[in-house]
């Protein structure tokens, strides 16, 4: 089920609009590290490079890098670069955090439908049958 | 890029006014922009960006208002340090690549010519190539390189996007973020602003001659809960 792709694709994508873009940065950031695409003592591509994969501004870049540092999620070696972090209970927590918030999304949505609790673990369970076999991109 | 609190301004225009012929083109302009941001001129066509820019670079002379780079006046130093992209190109097509570099390389001392012809090489063209056996967007992408391949503090890129292929867009947006140093700024002119507001700072509105909103572009989009486009498309609703 995992689909495959490098760490600069895993970068390109489109920004919603009614959100700063370095808050949106610093998520999809905090998922790639979370998700091990950027593994725990990973060196982290430089501003200037992360600005060319993204297309945004390097001052873009810097705010969202200064979030996940005041998260410890990276760590900034002054003459080396930034690495993320080697603290593994960090990074499963951080894991579990988005998990959760992407879960509650998803039950509130289908509370906002009308589907009771049990008929949304239902259903997830259908679709997952149904998935089996198949291949899917995942869309986060 | 680290943000210095208290930089001084890199341009500050104050009460900026010109008409022609008895039409107010612009209107009590007053404007700063600051070192390491990339400001976005955003404004329909004939809001006065064209003119502000032609002002800025000392090529229109305002009927009042003052204009000064890094502290002093227009002259000499700001022309060497504000490097400009004209809306049209006024490179002659006549000549080559390489006459072109030459005519940059005597006439900026800023100019890194080894730069130049790095990008030059990244796209294939051949410096003995004459420019009108060039395409449009080719010429675009040659003068955009010559004017980024200067040790600029203040780039002013006039309507850089306008008319060019996505590719061509993308090369451009590329080549901007690369080659800005830390520390100098970028002003783009554009009303193609989807395409380019994923890269601003900070965005000025201009209608009508005169400055509408100005802000940092993260603030304006969170405050509005919008893109800076539809933002801009409610402001100026025709």
């Amino acid at each position: 089920m995992q689909v495959i792709q490098s760490k600069e694709e895993a970068l390109h994508f489109n920004f919603s609009s009614g959100k700063a873009i370095y808050l949106q940065l610093a998520e999809k950031l905090e998922l790639l590290i979370a998700a091990g695409t950027y593994k725990p003592g990973d060196k982290l591509p430089s501003v200037r490079e992360l600005a060319l994969t993204v297309k945004v501004n390097p001052n873009t870049i810097q705010k969202s890098l200064g979030l996940l540092e005041e998260k410890h999620l990276i760590t900034t070696d002054r003459t080396n670069g930034k690495f993320v972090t080697t603290d593994r209970e960090l990074l499963k927590s951080t894991k579990l955090a988005i998990a959760k918030k992407h879960a509650a999304a998803f039950l509130i949505k289908m509370g906002d439908l009308g589907l009771k609790k049990s008929e949304a673990l239902a259903l997830l369970k259908e679709v997952d049958a149904n998935l089996k076999g198949t291949s899917h991109e995942e869309e986060i | 890029m680290k943000k210095k609190s208290n930089s001084s301004p890199l341009l500050e225009v104050s009460h900026l006014e010109k008409s022609f012929s008895d039409k107010l083109i612009l209107d009590d302009i007053n404007l700063e922009l600051k070192p390491g941001k990339i400001y976005g001129l955003l404004g329909k066509n004939g809001a006065g960006k064209s003119t502000l820019i032609k002002t800025i670079n000392t090529l229109i002379i305002p009927d009042s208002g003052k204009i000064l780079f890094k502290n002093r006046p227009l002259g000499p130093s700001s022309k060497a340090e504000i490097a400009y992209l004209p809306e049209r190109t006024y490179l002659d097509l006549s000549t080559t690549i390489k006459y072109n570099l030459d005519l940059f390389s005597s006439f900026y001392k800023n100019f890194d010519r080894k730069k130049a012809v790095e990008m030059l090489h990244s796209l294939d063209l051949d410096e003995n190539m004459k420019l009108k056996k060039m395409s449009k967007g080719m010429q675009e992408k040659l003068q955009l390189i010559l004017v980024m391949s200067r040790k600029a503090s203040l780039y002013i890129l006039d309507e850089p996007l306008g008319g060019v292929d996505p590719a061509t867009r993308d090369f451009i947006l590329d080549t901007i973020l690369t080659n800005f140093a830390d520390g100098s700024s970028v002003l783009i002119s554009t009303h193609l602003i989807s395409d380019i507001e994923r890269i601003l700072d900070e965005v000025i509105f201009l209608n009508h001659g005169k400055i509408t909103l100005t802000g940092s572009a993260d603030y304006l989009r969170e405050k509005h809960q919008k893109s800076i486009d539809q933002i801009f498309r409610e402001t100026f609703k025709c």
